[in-house]
């Protein structure tokens, strides 16, 4: 699929379109952005994900020109767009609150950003009626704002910011206010009509479901810094800090000290009376030194019976049980009060389901599972 | 609340009574066929017509209306401006101050700025006359209008002028299609908040006004020392008549549109 081989962040002749370079922007004393440096490639669909005042929202907003960087340059296609102001950049952004104009209709709306470039009236009409159908508002085209709902307005929004053809969109939480079926239903035309336009987005969220669902490369924030850039899969699997593993899905994080390494092998000591975990690692680690263990629930097999042949198993009580319908993550305590999570498909029916609360189950995992972080 | 008792009833008629006899009276008395401001003589409406026929009190309506106009126009765009900057500005070094400079002519008394601006008018020479009125009209009115604009402006939801500007907008360009537009209802309701306080200003009027200029409120002032003539209770019922449909429509205006503006949304919710 040509899908897999976008990835121009491998090949060291691809240009960036976007770069920062050690910028840095701060309000008084707060520092949002922290001596950042980023590349984002053209074609790309882009997520900065992270909580709440890690700095997202303003990496944004500088890229849109409403704020300036304290130091450092932000670089659009080689040229530096520091004192540029933002109606003269390349640049649209879909705002949050979508901030479509209520005293215009849909089509004004849409209209707006190109009546601004003294386009001529006829191709305006043209662009504008490409820009309903990629967003299949054409019905709508002569209502009000709030005539029509949520999602309609999330598509007008979108259809206004990408009615320039910038070089770059930047989305704000742009699926934030749907509820959740249609923010999933939405993520998907999103992807869309970025493959369809061939625009570069650049999505901020919160919501690592999201990020991981639209994006391309996701970048993991916080306090002002990237922690980490990967694919989404490469993200989830080997998260380079504790940090990213918690905060991008569910995890188990163990720590311990690396007592012994054999090839790749790394043996954890990690509690009295519980038996060594065996992880997978290429990095050395010396003798002794504190490693964090994580491990993805759904990486954990829960069994009655004690398996055979895994490379690590513990023993433990199933404290609680959450159903989620297709799959189920067991909370089991260990005889040293440490709580794992498992998770497991529910391919049988539950009342055929050989434990419950309270029962001894045996936990087990293959030494290549978990991964082995040093922070 | 809902139930009729002799207690409600006579709150509300003393309440309604306390309020609106007086212009009743007056309305009434406007028909009296006698010259005699007490005594009814029967209906007549010939007050009216000899109330066109006073040129000298045609004269005031027209300045009264012409410096009502200009100096809330005036007054509307000056605060507006200041409404503008104060919201946007954010925080600064005397904010505080600033904000209250702005309104502290709301409760200044109107003797005392009348009294003010007629100095200043002596000091710098200028000749008392319609301009200065509508100067002095504009000084106090606009603090009312800033008032009206900033408590729509604090709403406002800022990431609409950010879209704007991101479509290409110059910030002029931006206020101008987007801002404007959208708090247009304050801005004219500021307008005529403006338009009714320099209507019915004595005070202030009297103190900047030359002798070649007499706004209508100084002319009734005047003419009621002499006694108060039928002609007079004309002219206010007149007015009263204009400000009633005024106020009725604009409100029936507003109130509309609300309306439909919440049904439309509600539509809007069910079709999705």
């Amino acid at each position: 699929m040509a899908l897999d081989e976008f990835a121009p962040w491998r090949d060291p002749n691809a240009k960036p379109i976007i770069h920062f370079q050690n910028v840095t922007k701060r309000f008084g004393d707060f520092v949002a952005i922290d001596d950042l440096t980023i590349d984002i490639y053209e074609q790309e669909f882009f997520a900065l994900l992270g909580p709440s005042g890690c700095g997202k929202t303003t990496l944004m907003r500088m890229l849109a020109g409403f704020e300036t960087p304290t130091e450092g340059t932000i670089l659009l296609s080689g040229e530096d767009i520091g004192p540029i102001p933002p109606n003269k950049r390349a640049v649209n952004m879909m705002f949050q609150s979508y901030a479509l104009f209520p005293h215009l209709s849909i089509w004004d709306n849409i209209a707006f950003g190109l009546r601004r470039d003294n386009m001529p009236k006829n191709e305006v009409g043209d662009r504008v009626e490409e820009m309903l159908r990629l967003t299949r508002m054409e019905k709508f085209a002569r209502r009000k704002p709030h005539q029509v709902s949520g999602g309609q307005r999330q598509r007008v929004a979108l259809a206004r910011s990408l009615a320039k053809a910038p070089k770059l969109l930047l989305l704000d939480e742009p699926l934030g206010a749907l509820d959740k079926k249609l923010r999933q239903d939405t993520q998907f035309e999103l992807m869309d009509i970025q493959e369809k336009t061939g625009t570069t987005f650049v999505i901020v969220t919160h919501d690592q479901e999201e990020a991981m669902t639209v994006a391309s490369r996701v970048a993991v924030m916080d306090h002002g810094k990237i922690v980490q850039v990967a694919t989404p899969d490469a993200i989830y699997e080997t998260p380079n800090s504790t940090y990213v593993a918690d905060f991008i899905g569910d995890v188990n994080l163990i720590e311990g000290k690396a007592v012994a390494q054999d090839g790749e092998k790394v043996t954890i000591a990690w509690a009295e009376g519980q038996p060594d975990i065996i992880g997978t690692s290429d990095k050395p680690f010396s003798n002794g030194k504190t490693v964090h263990f994580a491990i993805r629930p759904e990486k954990i097999a829960i069994a009655a019976e004690k398996p055979d042949g895994a490379a690590n198993t513990i023993q433990g009580k199933v404290l609680d049980i959450a159903y989620l319908g297709n799959i189920s993550t067991y909370h089991v305590e260990l005889a040293n009060g440490h709580i794992i999570k498992a998770q497991a498909a529910n391919n049988r029916r539950i009342s055929r389901r050989s434990f419950t609360w309270e029962d001894q189950v045996w936990l087990s995992w293959t030494d290549t599972a978990g991964i082995l972080l040093e922070s | 609340m809902r139930r009729f008792t002799w207690f409600n009833a006579t709150s509300i008629t003393l309440g309604f009574a306390f309020l609106y006899m007086p212009m009743i009276i007056l309305v009434i008395y406007s028909f009296n066929a006698s010259k005699l401001v007490t005594v009814w003589a029967g209906f007549s409406t010939k007050w009216y017509g000899e109330l066109l026929q006073d040129s000298a009190f045609l004269d005031a309506v027209w300045v009264t209306v012409k410096v009502a106009v200009m100096s809330s126009s005036l007054a509307t765009i000056l605060g507006t401006m200041a409404a503008y900057v104060m919201v946007r500005s954010g925080r600064f070094a005397g904010r505080t101050l600033f904000s209250g400079m702005i309104y502290a002519p709301l409760v200044m008394p109107e003797v005392i700025t009348g009294l003010s601006l007629l100095l200043l008018f002596i000091g710098i020479g200028m000749d008392r006359g319609v301009f200065t009125i509508v100067l002095a009209h504009t000084t106090f009115a606009m603090c009312y209008v800033s008032v009206v604009v900033s408590s729509r402006l604090v709403s406002f939801d800022q990431s609409l002028e950010e879209a704007a500007l991101d479509l290409g907008c110059s910030p002029w360009q931006a206020f101008r299609l987007v801002t404007l537009p959208i708090i247009a209802p304050a801005v004219i309701s500021g307008w005529l908040l403006a338009f009714t306080l320099s209507l019915d200003d004595l005070v202030i009027a009297s103190f900047t006004a030359g002798p070649s200029a007499t706004t209508l409120p100084m002319k009734i002032w005047s003419s009621v020392r002499l006694g108060v003539s039928p002609k007079i209770n004309a002219l206010s019922t007149l007015m009263i008549a204009v400000v009633t449909i005024g106020v009725i429509t604009a409100s029936l205006i507003s109130k509309r549109n609300a309306v439909r503006q919440k049904r439309e949304e509600q539509a809007a919710a069910r079709s999705a």
